[in-house]
């Protein structure tokens, strides 16, 4: 079992409030992603879960219990470090060892333990070498291995994949996604990469300035942003965002449409008027980048390639259904 | 690119670096021959450098004037164990200063270290009329005592730039891995500290082995180390080139043989932080 609640976790540091109140409900199993920018206080909410930070006010609940006063060790979580925290002196077996070492498991126990997990991770060539010995993948790899051994009731996750290149992070993303859903443990997981969020998510806390500011599944982020936060926040390019007259014709003091919603027709009637400034040319997308007089720059997403370039006059069309609407204290109006 | 480096280049800068090595090591190495030297020969003009009459005379002669092995073992009491007090204090200090640090953590560091910018002949006669008034005067607790408190800052400095090198997320990663605050101490803190603690102590004992201020004015024989020993040979009768250089060799011998077998310790401890 793994049933993470927050309730009301509050954390400051010294007249710095970081966390101002955060409510939430992890159910077992899930994979929850805290995303947000940076300072937003998401790590400090995941040391918090971990026990590496004392909260200030609220309770935070494993399985029922309330854990605020129990040392990291007590919880049953174990966590997965940005820059891996392997042992130095200790082999990748001795590392992955470690946890359970610690926990009185017996010799066999835990050599059948460390080779089973290292089969799983393809960490069994390495098992008696020494961390500087590897690659930052297998690095990280040797601290996931650490984290399952211990069967936890919970992984913490902090942005363990930002030290990794591109093209790696993409297949380790996979991997513990694939590996999380194989183990069927609640998993909690920190990045700033809405990329990340997105794709490894069950549910997504996003967070800003200490506070949660929408938590739902990535799709009703996306579909239904609670406010004007998360609608810039989520998605990828930016959702434009008008004010002004056009956004008091649709009853609100602010609309949003997200550039894969704009339909982009040359010389075309109706729509907002405006011209190319960049167009980017991906092959499998165009990105137009419009600069619609007093709407602003307007970003248009087209699937596909879209023989336009800078000074082409073109005009953008909102799809009716996907306009999203704010309020003046930027929060999202439902019809 | 990388730079090249030609055979040239490394043949000169080889020798430039065994020339000054040589030039630093010459001191030591004149002050070994001359306790090979009769006292006549030691103050000869042309000196001689090999070629001399060789002779152990002078270290008969300065054993049965003085008890040699009297003073080497004050010198490894006092410098033992002011180290080992001094590594007890040092240890819990630089941890707590490392890893939970408050706002004052950096004034109190300065502060520690500005105890040594002090000369210390500036406190001589405070010390020295405390010690005489509390019977510590020529005695090895006394000298253990000052030693101590004179290369805590030194030790505590170094402790601290070691422990802040150790990654705090190791240690959290200790935590979390169900590590109590002593095994997370013994079998993740130590072995990655073990370097840098063999450095601190064996440069401290090598400051408290050479030591020369306070060894000569606090002690002058019944807790003298080998300081006071080599003093001793300059006397108001003259001075004993030869005798001076065997007590001196005699005196520094120990300390060098530890500095020979431990230099790959004491490289990187001096050098530690400079290089990342």
């Amino acid at each position: 079992m793994g049933q993470i609640t927050l309730q009301g976790v509050q954390k400051s540091f010294g007249p710095v409030h970081i966390i101002k109140g955060a409510d939430l409900e992890i159910a077992d199993g899930s994979f929850v992603v805290f995303v947000g920018p940076s300072g937003c206080g998401k790590t400090t909410l995941l040391r918090l879960i971990a026990g590496l930070e004392d909260v200030t006010g609220g309770a935070i609940l494993i399985d029922g219990r309330n854990v605020v006063d129990v040392p990291p060790a007590k919880r049953g979580l174990s966590m997965v470090f940005q820059s891996y925290a392997l042992y130095p002196h200790m082999s990748v077996r001795g590392n992955i060892a470690f946890g359970l070492k610690m926990a009185g498991v017996t010799r066999d126990e835990i050599n059948r333990k460390v080779e089973a997990a290292a089969a799983t991770l393809n960490l069994t060539p390495y098992l008696e070498r020494k961390p500087r010995e590897l690659s930052g993948g297998q690095r990280q790899r040797v601290a996931i291995g650490r984290a399952i051994v211990r069967e936890p009731k919970a992984f913490l996750f902090d942005e363990p994949l930002s030290n990794l290149d591109a093209a790696l992070r993409v297949q380790m993303r996979l991997e513990v996604t694939r590996l999380q859903k194989q183990l069927g443990t609640t998993a909690i997981y920190v990045t700033h990469d809405q990329v990340e969020a997105m794709t490894m998510a069950d549910k997504i806390a996003v967070l800003n300035g200490g506070k949660i500011e929408q938590y739902g599944s990535p799709l009703e982020l996306y579909e239904k942003p609670a406010n004007l936060f998360v609608a810039g926040f989520i998605g990828s390019p930016k959702m434009n965002f008008v004010t002004g007259e056009l956004a008091k014709q649709q009853g609100a003091t602010t609309i949003g449409v997200r550039p894969e919603h704009l339909k982009v027709e040359r010389n075309g009637q109706g729509g907002w008027h405006g011209t190319v400034s960049v167009a980017e040319h991906l092959g499998s997308d165009t990105f137009l980048y419009v600069d619609a007089g007093p709407q602003g720059v307007l970003t248009a997403r087209y699937i596909g390639e879209l023989d336009l370039h800078p000074g082409d006059k073109v005009s953008l069309i909102p799809e009716p259904a996907r306009i999203h609407r704010f309020d003046d204290s930027g929060k999202s109006i439902r019809a | 690119m990388a730079r090249m480096v030609t055979t040239r280049n490394k043949v000169i800068s080889t020798t430039a670096a065994w020339l000054v090595g040589f030039l630093i090591f010459f001191p030591i190495l004149w002050m070994v021959l001359a306790s090979f030297k009769t006292e006549l020969e030691a103050f000869a003009i042309p000196p001689s450098f090999l070629f001399f009459h060789w002779t152990t005379e002078n270290y008969v002669t300065v054993q049965e004037r003085s008890d040699y092995f009297h003073h080497a073992l004050n010198s490894i009491i006092i410098a033992g164990g002011s180290t080992l007090i001094a590594m007890l204090i040092a240890i819990p200090a630089a941890w707590s200063m490392a890893f939970s640090p408050t706002k004052r953590t950096k004034d109190v560091l300065l502060w520690m270290l500005s105890t040594k910018m002090m000369p210390p002949v500036g406190v001589l006669v405070p010390i020295y009329l405390i010690f005489r008034s509390v019977g510590l005067l020529d005695t090895r607790a006394g000298l253990i005592f000052i030693l101590c408190l004179g290369n805590l800052p030194i030790v505590i400095w170094m402790l601290f730039t070691y422990f802040k090198e150790i990654p705090k997320d190791i240690l959290e990663a200790a935590r979390m891995d169900g590590a109590t605050i002593g095994r997370e101490l013994i079998y993740v803190l130590t072995p990655m500290a073990v370097p840098g603690l063999a450095s601190t102590l064996l440069l401290n004992l090598i400051l408290a082995w050479n030591e020369a201020f306070w060894t000569l004015n606090l002690s002058t024989l019944e807790a003298a180390p080998l300081t006071v020993f080599i003093a001793s040979y300059s006397s108001p009768e003259g001075l004993f080139w030869a005798k001076l250089s065997a007590a001196s060799t005699l005196a520094i011998a120990p300390i060098l043989v530890l500095g020979w077998f431990s230099q790959r310790q004491l490289v990187r401890g001096l050098t530690f932080g400079a290089v990342k």
